[in-house]
């Protein structure tokens, strides 16, 4: 039980990602409201950030800048520095999550105009007459 | 000089054609085509300067972004496998531009040049997938494409914009499994090179590691959604024939060939034939999931009464091919895979640039439209029996080869299931075309008439009375004429084709 607790507990970063990536693919599968499957997408891929971020993070780190000590040499120690890589992948995620969602209200726009609804049913619906 | 920066510049240039595309508004329409055409023959000069150096070297070249030295800095990797998929995604793009001459200017009246950017963003977005050698940039310029295919698709006008919502969703959902998926493999290597990714992973503590598997398994998971593999093939028929006519020929032939490029990089360079075959023993469940998108995709298309929903299921049962040649695990199998690649893509080309044209002229997209075709356009009569007997695989044209390469692979690797879908596909093609070409030899072309005049036609030029010769016009024709001449062409000079490009990409372990 105690095992168990701390196997859920000591990696808590990656359960909630998952736990958001269910909730964003449900919402995307599941959902009739076009409106609503565009924010189960979002909250899909707002999961994978979160698992981005969290694997660049450590405990106690600073920020990846190198500081030198008092004999001006670098000090260089891997595990005192935050990863920064993750970090500026997903801030090019980011950008390309933004776009998405742009591209998608676009769409749903369109298909409000057209059709004169978003909710999925009522599209397919109007799409057979 | 200009060789050493070529690998940079077959991107940057379409990249650069779009951004003054989106400028050239006030300059009209012809100006457009202008640019769209030199960003399209701009790189496809550079993709062939690429080439020719790597075939006279024998080697691939590195070229590195902003000169910062791998595994840190981006790195453009241009081999004998990309090298030959960048030339043809080239050259079919040059071909589509100059077909669009007229179609692209009845689709979009308005804002033409918007319509063109999207166009050479797209190809951007393919030919710097193609080109990359880094997973995280790949995924960047596979979202490039994807959202500008998207912006393309939704200009086909009313029921496309819920066709392109639907592929939206489902896109999204393919390219954040490979972006999670190379999130695995970074906390395992801490790189994202694919050479050093390559060499981190073949070390024997990581050969057994569970994060590694499932970031394999969720890249390639990503891959097979994007290009529609058999369960995940849903949304490609509903948004790909609701497009307008020139984005069908440009899309439907290149974005599931670039990636299933993608999939053989990630197989065999990021991972290992070893690590494929043996560490992950999926190959047979590939292997009959492929002779199932195969036998389905035809079966669906025989089953289709519109024009283009046909093609679309004839892409979806191609993807089976070439699925099932990379994973039968053996050299012939791999080349007829990449040989299908080439042959596919020009083929695709090939029969959506005559159906474009038919549903041009008489504004029906059904087989209706295809009655007396012969009469009527013959010229695109003969590229769509030449589309057609390639499809089909009647030699000399190029369907026949990779398909001999493809069934000779799967026989040695003992896939009998493989080769019987391969061989029924082939059946039901030959029967769907000897229908659609029974339409077009014997149809009257008066009743065509007749139906057009009596309102069944969707298009534009419904009302246009039909008249006994009405070809194609010449910026349609001769794009069409060159793909068709290639597919003869390329099936004569497999075996050079063959040996000299496919043959050295080859990996190691086959």
């Amino acid at each position: 039980m105690d095992e168990i607790f701390h196997f859920i507990i000591g990696k808590y970063n990656y359960w909630a990602s998952l736990v958001l990536l269910f909730i964003g693919l449900y919402g995307m599968i599941a959902k009739n409201n076009l409106m609503k499957k565009i924010i189960g997408m979002v909250i899909f891929q707002t999961a994978i950030l979160l698992f981005f971020v969290s694997i660049g993070a450590k405990r106690g780190a600073t920020v990846p800048i190198i500081e030198f000590g008092p004999d001006k040499q670098p000090l260089l120690e891997a595990s005192a520095y935050a990863n920064p890589l993750p970090h500026v992948l997903i801030l090019t995620a980011i950008v390309v999550g933004v776009a998405t969602l742009g591209v998608a209200l676009a769409v749903l726009q369109k298909i409000q105009r057209v059709h004169g609804t978003i909710e999925e049913d009522e599209v397919l619906e109007d799409q057979r007459q | 000089m200009m060789i050493d920066q070529a690998p940079a510049l077959i991107i940057i240039f379409p990249l650069f054609i779009s951004l003054v595309l989106t400028l050239a508004g006030s300059l009209g329409p012809r100006v457009a085509y202008g640019l769209l055409l030199c960003g399209m023959a701009g790189s496809l000069l550079f993709s062939l300067l690429a080439l020719g150096q790597v075939v006279a070297d024998n080697q691939a070249i590195h070229y590195r972004m902003g000169d910062w030295p791998p595994p840190m800095g981006i790195e453009l990797v241009i081999d004998h496998l990309s090298g030959i998929v960048l030339v043809l995604v080239s050259a079919c793009a040059l071909l589509t531009a100059v077909y669009s001459l007229r179609t692209a200017a009845e689709d979009n009246p308005d804002r033409l040049h918007h319509y063109y950017a999207l166009f050479a963003l797209l190809v951007t977005g393919l030919l710097g997938m193609t080109a990359s050698g880094d997973v995280f940039n790949l995924y960047v310029l596979l979202e490039i494409s994807a959202l500008s295919s998207y912006g393309l698709l939704a200009r086909g006008r009313g029921p496309a914009y819920y066709a392109t919502f639907k592929y939206l969703i489902v896109g999204t959902i393919g390219a954040c499994f490979y972006l999670l998926g190379i999130g695995y493999l970074y906390i395992m290597t801490g790189s994202l090179n694919m050479l050093d990714l390559a060499e981190i992973i073949s070390r024997p503590e990581l050969q057994e590691s569970v994060s590694i598997k499932i970031g394999f398994s969720l890249m390639i998971l990503g891959v097979w959604i994007k290009m529609a593999l058999f369960p995940l093939h849903a949304w490609l028929p509903n948004a790909y024939s609701k497009a307008g006519i020139t984005t069908a020929c440009l899309i439907a032939p290149l974005m599931t060939k670039v990636s299933v490029y993608i999939m053989l990089r990630i197989m065999f360079t990021v991972f290992s034939v070893d690590y494929i075959f043996d560490s992950i023993a999926w190959s047979q469940v590939v292997i009959y999931l492929a002779s199932a998108a195969a036998l389905i995709g035809m079966i669906s298309a025989l089953a289709q009464r519109d024009l283009r929903m046909m093609l679309c299921y004839i892409v979806v049962a191609e993807i089976g091919y070439m699925t099932g040649g990379a994973w039968v695990a053996n050299a012939a199998g791999y080349t007829g895979a990449v040989y299908h690649i080439l042959a596919d893509g020009l083929m695709t080309l090939c029969l959506f640039m005559a159906v474009g044209a038919v549903i041009y002229r008489t504004g029906l997209t059904s087989m209706a439209a295809m009655q007396g075709i012969f009469q009527r356009m013959p010229i695109t009569a003969v590229v769509l029996v030449i589309g057609a007997a390639s499809i089909i695989g009647i030699p000399p044209t190029c369907g026949f080869f990779s398909k001999f390469y493809l069934i000779q692979g799967a026989a040695q690797a003992g896939a009998w299931v493989f080769v019987a879908a391969l061989l029924i596909a082939s059946l039901v093609a030959a029967v769907m075309f000897f229908k659609l070409l029974e339409i077009a030899f014997f149809g009257d072309p008066q009743a065509l008439e007749q139906e057009a005049a009596s309102g069944h036609g969707h298009g534009e030029h419904g009302g246009q009375p039909v008249v006994a010769r009405h070809e194609a016009p010449l910026s349609m024709l001769i794009p069409m004429v060159i793909t068709a001449a290639g597919l003869i062409v390329l099936g004569l000079y497999t075996k050079e084709v063959v040996e000299f490009f496919i043959g050295w990409s080859i990996p190691a372990g086959f």
